[in-house]
């Protein structure tokens, strides 16, 4: 490619870290930001069959989040997951590696707590062995999530070999109706493409609606590209992401920061950069999202209603339909409104930000959950602030449980668990069967919608809570 | 890593799109060391009742199919999560292929770090696969990787691979080996990338420790 070409941020991105490609077509690329957490372990492991050292311990951070007890009860009844906290916290320290422990003021979600310290930057590759690491091209970075034998070769290498993805362009434009946002977004463009509808590509999100977007809105979006499909998913930087990133602890400063950005400028797409699918989406038709099935894409606004799988064209469809509808107990033509829960969940790297705390506060103010329920913050600092706003307290007066910072009820590997058979509302990125614990059954939505369905007890379409 | 050319075995039919790396390996399993061996925990709650009684209408606990080493499955398999112990689940359990129309982009490139074979086939090719009668009276298939074609009865199916995998498969290739072999690029790549992006580094970083295990071959 030549400089004359136009060219897409995702084509910027990988020309910058390309070191070498291969007669066969694959391209080495340099490795910005190499971050990892307890279940790296199986890397570690590889590392240490090979008697190999880590090549960049300076670009590479660890920090506790999957195991994490986010109550003082669940990690007594737990050696297990403390074990591999530990694990964690030996291999940081054996191979030099900066890691936020579990009672370090920094610890949190990796995807939460790493754009916190100023560590995700516009510009760079970043990857991590948790498929959510998209959520880090919200600010303009090149973050795929990989599999231990990766994670293994880049401590090794500072390096993966990587096919050039293709290029999806998904452009969003418009206002967004009051009362939605990200995670409608994010469910509406999976249930219209399908859940491996990108695989093999890499998102460009652009658009008014897009650029409209807090960072914390545009990492809810980039975080839930994996569950389209896709490699991963970014938006070009913009004036909101250099608002956010000044300041903070690891990002740089001063002159250096003013170089950055006027690098982080040119990072944008071309204007007639070409892309090789693109989907349209208008902003004003999005409405509040709910899932009802096994998959993200078997999803549909809150005023409709759980499909009949009898009157599906597709036969594998159907078929997914029927057995989703099963697992979930659910009954073809049910009112999404009329779904009972048992409890509700708000966190996960998806939704466990400051933001996301405060739009479900704002439906809880005042009310009671007639369910109980867990909010997780992402981080110790999401927490910390959260509670200089008193919304913790408005997540306790509203009888649910306000506990620590972890991955907690979206994965339930630290012990959160959703009981078998009952039903969750649930801000998290899956649905899948056993995902929140075994035979748990799982509705994915915004925290607002979760904080709706809180208080009516069923499903309902927040925007009749929303007070004025 | 073990090299594969061509299989004879029997497969196991999972005509289920989207099977999740939560449903190849329930998350409770991962904090297992890999030297237990995964492959009980494969599909284990699909596999299992909750008295951890093998379900029998469940296609993998087919006496039939005993042994089988190839699985047949549906639209995105291998979707989701990126732990590849999903990968080491069905790798402990004997499978060394598994045949979909689309594959998750992380599992894929795990199945290929440990051996196992994703062939990708046309939804078409999926259909006639899953309905083909051979595969109902349990005749074994043969998946040969040179030719990238499957093989059951008289019907010949053609599939997809990275012709990268294929040669990392065919010959057993770790990447390791190959990116050590680039050492020299990869530090002068790294040199001219600190000028280029003096930003890069993170501000307050510590310098790089040497790891107390001694240098890398």
């Amino acid at each position: 490619m030549t400089d004359t070409q136009p060219a897409s941020i995702i084509d910027k991105l990988w020309d910058a870290h390309a070191i070498t490609t291969r007669e066969d077509g694959q391209t080495l690329l340099f490795i910005d930001r190499h971050l990892v957490h307890e279940g790296s372990f199986h890397a570690f492991d590889q590392l240490r069959n090979r008697a190999a050292t880590i090549a960049r311990p300076d670009l590479t951070f660890g920090i506790a989040d999957h195991y994490v007890p986010t109550r003082p009860a669940s990690s007594a009844a737990n050696t297990e997951a403390a074990g591999m906290i530990e694990q964690l916290a030996r291999n940081a320290r054996e191979h030099g590696i900066l890691s936020f422990g579990q009672f370090d003021q920094r610890q949190g979600i990796v995807h939460v707590a790493i754009p916190e310290q100023g560590l995700t930057l516009p510009g760079l590759s970043i990857v991590c062995g948790d498929s959510h690491t998209s959520t880090h091209g919200a600010f303009g970075a090149y973050a795929f999530g990989i599999g231990a034998s990766e994670v293994a070769h880049v401590l090794m290498t500072q390096t993966l070999w990587q096919r050039r993805p293709r290029r999806m362009r998904i452009v969003v434009d418009g206002q967004l109706p009051a009362g939605t946002g990200a995670k409608d977004i994010a469910l509406t463009i999976i249930a219209r493409i399908g859940a491996d509808g990108a695989q093999g590509y890499a998102i460009e999100y652009a658009g008014s609606a897009i650029i409209a977007l807090s960072m914390e809105g545009r990492m809810t979006l980039c975080n839930l590209s994996i569950e389209a499909g896709g490699r991963l998913g970014l938006i070009a930087p913009d004036p909101t992401t250099f608002d956010y990133v000044r300041g903070l602890p690891f990002a740089p400063r001063g002159d250096d920061l003013d170089r950055a950005i006027a690098d982080w400028r040119l990072l944008a797409s071309d204007a007639d950069a070409a892309f090789d699918r693109e989907v349209a989406l208008d902003a004003s038709e999005i409405a509040p999202v709910v899932t009802w099935g096994t998959s993200p894409e078997q999803s549909a606004p809150i005023d409709g209603s759980v499909p009949d799988p009898t009157r599906m064209d597709d036969e594998n469809k159907a078929k997914a339909a029927r057995e989703a509808i099963g697992y979930m107990d659910l009954r073809p033509g049910q009112a999404l409104s009329e779904i009972r829960i048992d409890r509700v969940f708000i966190g996960s790297c998806t939704n466990s930000r400051i933001e996301d705390l405060r739009a479900a506060a704002a439906i809880l103010a005042g009310r009671r959950s007639r369910v109980p329920g867990l909010v997780s913050p992402g981080s110790l600092a999401v927490k910390h602030q959260a509670e200089q706003e008193g919304l913790d307290q408005i997540f306790r007066d509203a009888g649910l449980e306000w506990v620590a910072s972890g991955c907690s009820m979206c994965v339930g590997m630290n012990g959160d668990t959703v009981p078998p058979g009952e039903r969750c509302a649930s801000t998290t990125n899956r649905n899948f069967r056993g995902r929140q614990g075994l035979g748990s059954r799982t509705h994915l939505m915004s925290p607002a919608m979760v904080a709706a369905a809180a208080v009516a007890g069923h499903l309902i379409d927040s925007r009749l809570l929303a007070r004025e | 890593m073990r090299p594969f050319t061509t299989i004879t075995a029997l497969a196991c039919k999972l005509a289920i799109d989207n099977i999740d790396t939560d449903q190849l390996i329930p998350a409770r399993f991962m904090r297992r060391p890999r030297s237990v061996g995964y492959g009980n925990f494969l599909l284990h709650d699909l596999r299992f009742d909750t008295d951890g009684a093998p379900k029998p209408q469940f296609p993998l606990n087919d006496p039939n199919i005993s042994g089988c080493e190839v699985i047949l499955a549906g639209r995105n398999f291998g979707c989701g999560s990126s732990r590849e112990a999903a990968v080491y689940a069905l790798a402990d359990y004997g499978i060394r292929v598994v045949i979909a129309s689309s594959f998750g982009d992380i599992f894929a490139s795990n199945a290929v770090k440990n051996g196992v074979l994703p062939a990708q086939i046309s939804e078409e090719d999926s259909a006639r696969l899953l309905l083909a009668d051979e595969l109902v009276e349990r005749r074994p298939l043969t998946i040969d990787l040179v030719a990238q074609t499957i093989t059951v009865g008289n019907l010949v199916v053609t599939f997809s691979i990275d012709l990268v995998w294929k040669k990392q498969l065919l010959n057993g290739w770790d990447d390791i080996d190959m990116t050590r072999s680039e050492a020299g690029t990869i530090a002068r790549f790294a040199e001219q990338d600190e000028i280029r992006r003096p930003w890069m580094k993170p501000a307050g970083a510590p310098p790089p420790i040497p790891s107390r295990r001694g240098k890398n071959r």
